[in-house]
């Protein structure tokens, strides 16, 4: 975007129309070939037009990793932190700046291991933000070792007997942090990406979006039960709100609860009004959704997750600033500095 | 009897009490008294580490110091005239601290088997002549405060705890200070209980009476106004004036104010008083731990605020690869390390100087950072807004190196006027047109470009950057120009810094070079000295990274320079390395800070080739190990 001359001050134009293009650094891609981040890169680009806003408010903040690459790739203000800490300085940044839209890129390893601590707090405090979590499942940049997410017994350079380590589950993690939003989507579904990108933008709070993403070089095809044409209808349930959970390739499966369980069942069998509806407002069933991927025979579940109005922590700090300025009047230095007891020496 | 009149030139009270008794209330009181008779005073709190500790025990101690005086004072004094003992305890744990032939005023009551017990007393000091040495007036502290606020309708507990103002009535009379200040004081604190107002006032000026009707008092004292520079002035802590240095960086800078920090002794403080200034537009954030806390401190600089951390030690060590991604992305933020006994948790509450080479070398790879130290609790507002100036104007995370005994300390501080403090108004940059990252300006700063600003959308990293335009590079011949850069522009900053000045001799025979919190002990030391007829000089750095251009030049017209330091020699070794100067380091670390007594000691055992040391001090030299 060329800026233009107005009353003699180079600025952009008012209202802008933008495509992907515009959203795209001049800098290389260096991700793998065949890398699962190519397409969320690609569909944050795509997204970011439709949304009525200027590109020069977005800031892309990421930690250390594969995924942490994003903001080099993105044509907005970008800081590539420190290892598991991106959420840290996207808190700073989001209470001081409201104005901005703030976007964490992270992954399974930056956002769950080292930056767990953070990743709690930030979504616990609801700073009002887009948080991206590439889960791959494995440690990519450092060549090859098992991850907080990588399944029990996971054979990997640092594993060679089998990792022995129960793995976090990033959605129940959320939740259990107090996240106001949580999604999951897939690299391979780039329509169901945008939807889900451009959804989280407009959530109030932090948005945390777990991102099935393939790594193919250390751990190819771990999602691949969801994204191969045969099998994935059968192994993905697509969540809409206010709809029942059908999935299946013939649409011919559905989700209905027996006592406190979730439970498959067909529709040959069971008339669609006994199915469970999901419902974004409910805890109960996010947290119910967020361990159905474990179970046997259950899909996995895609889309909005859980989907809660709550005040921000960012609004509220600037709220009591106001409420400061209020309550004592703008602040006067020199009163300040003459505050209490004095005395005057002549 | 009768109780004659003597003018003293200082004196150094330190009330000693559990830590329930009030200790630092009443201090606090005494010392706003004296300021408002026009004392030059200096105080010092001992806070035990515990937070509620028994009741009696001497890990339960709470102490304060107070030193007043018609002279121009710069410590809280080295040892006491008088100290008060409110029980065994405190006794047992502050008569070290006491001049010989030193005045106890002792609570007699406290002084029963139980008490004695928990102070580890095997038998009644009162009794014995082991306090023979010093001049002993015990009283029924607790009893006569009882008798004083006699039918309030107060419970026996609530009654008792009037004992610390009865206490300081009594001290009131014996340096003849007037009640009214404190009398007022009490009345808007309590104006929620007036029966407390009452007991609080009755109990105070039942204290007054005491010293009146006792007559186990020799003589009352005088301690005449001082004579300090005109001006209007306030008592000050170290910590009240960082805060108060923030806030005054960032009307000056007219940026938007943002501190992230996490608890930790001794640094909360400034984070208590600064949560209190929000009208003044600043964010205060208590992160969930200290990266964060740094973390989100960048975040806001990388955003156009003007961002600060406050800290200790341990809290430096978490910071520190934060601390590099600032010295790499070249954004602004102070660093406030109030330092403690180290290493690891240390001694939380006792003060000590041993940060210097973790600020000056603590993180990977090269990362120079300014490295600024206040020398008095006052000089904190000014070397903040400094701290604040150098990080903004040069784009660099600046540290400002206190203490536990600066942070704590509090001294009068002569209000400045708004408009006499420093203009630094800060401009980002915003034309796209020439638009390049880490292009730089003729002090080697780089554009501050902050997000929001249209056309110029960049990023940048911890990754290493190329000469210019920002981007990543892994250039040889680029990293080694960058790092030289980045230690060119730090270096660059001795240009824009006051000289180091000299008190005393101009050249001479005998310098002692300090930093931080030693300044007042060294100025009263290097005072004795010189009174004596010695050739002694002082200098004290203020900035020390980097040092002062001429900071040589004055090092080498002595024929010696001593100094003193609470850490094992960490600026000696600075200055034996860049100056090639073989220095005398004087090394103290024992969580308190020099004693005036200590460092006149030192000198003059030298001076008169004596090389007296005492106990307390090590002197270290390059060949000896200790």
């Amino acid at each position: 975007m060329n800026p233009i001359e107005k009353n003699g001050l180079n600025v952009l134009p008012e209202k802008q129309e933008y495509t992907a293009k515009d959203f795209s650094s001049d800098a290389d891609v260096r991700w793998c070939p065949g890398c699962g981040d190519y397409s969320i890169l690609a569909q944050v680009q795509r997204t970011l037009p439709r949304i009525d806003r200027r590109k020069e408010d977005y800031t892309f903040i990421s930690g250390i990793g594969c995924s942490s690459r994003f903001p080099y790739y993105m044509d907005c203000f970008g800081l590539h932190s420190i290892h598991g800490r991106a959420t840290t300085f996207a808190t700073g940044l989001k209470v001081t700046r409201p104005d901005l839209s703030v976007w964490v890129a992270t992954g399974d390893g930056d956002g769950l291991s080292i930056g767990g601590n953070h990743m709690m707090h930030i979504l616990r405090r609801n700073i009002n933000c887009n948080i991206l979590l590439f889960n791959n499942q494995i440690y990519g940049l450092t060549k090859g070792q098992y991850s907080p997410t990588s399944e029990v017994g996971k054979k990997t350079k640092s594993t060679p007997f089998g990792s022995i380590d129960t793995p976090v589950n990033p959605v129940r993690f959320a939740l259990g942090c107090g996240a106001s939003y949580v999604a999951r989507t897939i690299d391979r579904d780039a329509k169901h990406q945008q939807r889900i990108y451009e959804d989280a933008y407009y959530h109030k709070g932090a948005s945390f979006i777990e991102i099935y993403q393939n790594c193919n070089i250390f751990n190819d095809g771990t999602f691949g039960h969801l994204t191969e044409r045969d099998v994935k209808a059968d192994n993905l349930l697509v969540l809409e709100h206010g709809k029942p959970m059908i999935f299946g390739k013939e649409s011919d499966k559905g989700i209905r609860l027996n006592g406190l369980k979730m439970e498959g069942a067909s529709l040959a069998d069971v008339p669609e009004a006994d199915l469970l509806v999901h419902d974004e407002s409910s805890p109960e069933l996010a947290h119910a959704l967020s361990i159905m991927h474990v179970q046997p025979g259950l899909p996995t579940p895609i889309g909005v997750i859980y989907r809660e109005e709550r005040e921000t922590y960012d609004d509220l700090a600037n709220e009591q600033v106001e409420a400061a300025k209020q309550k004592f009047g703008e602040g006067d230095l020199e009163k300040l500095l003459n505050e209490g007891e004095m005395w005057v020496v002549s | 009897m009768s109780t004659q009149r003597e003018v003293l030139n200082d004196v150094v009270i330190r009330f000693a009490g559990d830590s329930g008794d009030g200790m630092q209330l009443v201090g606090g009181q005494f010392t706003l008294t004296a300021a408002l008779v026009g004392n030059d005073l200096a105080t010092l709190p001992d806070f035990p580490a515990e937070i509620r500790a028994p009741a009696g025990t001497t890990y339960g101690v709470s102490a304060f110091q107070l030193h007043f005086s018609s002279n121009d004072i710069h410590t809280p004094g080295d040892a006491p005239d008088v100290l008060v003992a409110m029980n065994p305890a405190a006794l047992i744990t502050n008569l070290i601290h006491l001049k010989p032939g030193g005045t106890i005023i002792i609570n007699e009551d406290t002084f029963d088997k139980k008490h004695l017990e928990l102070a580890g007393y095997a038998s009644n000091p009162l009794d014995g002549d082991s306090l023979s040495g010093y001049n002993v007036i015990h009283l029924r502290l607790t009893t006569g405060t009882l008798k004083a606020v006699e039918g309030l309708g107060l419970s026996n507990k609530e009654a008792g705890r009037c004992k610390n103002f009865y206490t300081l009535g009594l001290l009131y009379w014996m340096y003849n200070r007037p009640m009214e200040p404190t009398l007022e004081w009490i009345a808007e604190k309590f104006k929620a209980r007036q029966e407390f107002a009452e007991a609080n006032a009755k109990a105070l000026k039942a204290g007054y009476n005491l010293g009146e009707t006792v007559e186990v008092f020799n003589a009352r004292y005088e301690v005449g106004p001082a004579k300090l520079p005109p001006g209007k002035y306030r008592n000050i802590t170290g910590n009240q004036a960082t805060a108060l240095g923030m806030v005054a960086a960032t009307q000056r800078t007219g940026l938007k104010g943002f501190l992230g920090t996490y608890p930790i002794t001794p640094a909360s403080d400034i984070l208590h008083y600064l949560s209190r200034y929000k009208n003044f537009g600043l964010l205060t954030f208590q992160a969930e731990d200290e990266i964060a806390a740094i973390g989100a401190a960048i975040g806001a600089a990388y955003g156009g605020a003007l961002a600060f951390t406050t800290t200790a030690g341990p809290g430096i060590a978490l910071k520190s690869e934060a601390i590099g991604l600032g010295v790499m992305t070249e954004l602004p933020v102070v660093v406030c390390n109030i330092q403690r006994a180290g290493p690891s948790t240390g001694m939380p509450t006792k003060t000590e100087q041993s940060d210097l080479l973790q600020a000056f070398y603590g993180r990977n790879g090269e990362a120079p950072v300014p490295v600024v130290a206040p020398q008095t609790p006052g000089d904190c507002f000014w070397m903040l807004l400094e701290a604040a100036r150098i990080a903004t104007k040069y784009m660099v995370p600046v540290f400002f190196l206190s203490d536990g005994y600066l942070g704590n300390g509090a001294e009068p501080w002569m209000i400045p006027s708004v408009s006499d403090l420093p203009d630094m108004k800060v401009e980002f940059y915003t034309d796209p047109k020439h638009f390049h990252p880490y292009s730089r300006n003729e002090h080697e700063a780089r554009p501050w470009a902050i997000p929001g600003t249209p056309g110029l959308e960049h990023r940048v990293g911890g990754l290493e950057k190329q000469h210019g335009s920002g981007g990543v590079s892994y250039d040889p011949e680029n990293h080694e120009k960058m790092t030289r850069i980045r230690a060119r522009k730090v270096a660059g900053i001795a240009n824009d810094i006051p000289e180091l000045e000299v008190y005393g001799d101009e050249e001479g025979e005998f310098l002692v070079l300090g930093w931080g919190s030693t300044y007042g002990a060294i100025r009263v030391a290097v005072d004795r000295m010189r009174a004596k007829g010695f050739n002694v000089s002082q200098a004290h750095l203020r900035y020390l990274n980097p040092m002062p251009k001429n900071t040589g030049h004055v090092l080498r017209r002595f024929k010696q320079v001593a100094i003193p330091e609470l850490n094992t020699g960490q600026l000696a070794k600075l200055i034996r390395s860049e100056h090639l100067l073989d220095v005398v380091s004087w090394s103290k670390v024992q969580g308190l800070p020099f004693t005036a007594g200590e460092l006149e000691e030192l000198i003059e055992g030298i001076l008169t080739n004596k090389n007296t040391t005492p106990e307390s001090v090590r002197e270290l030299s390059t060949t000896k190990v200790e």
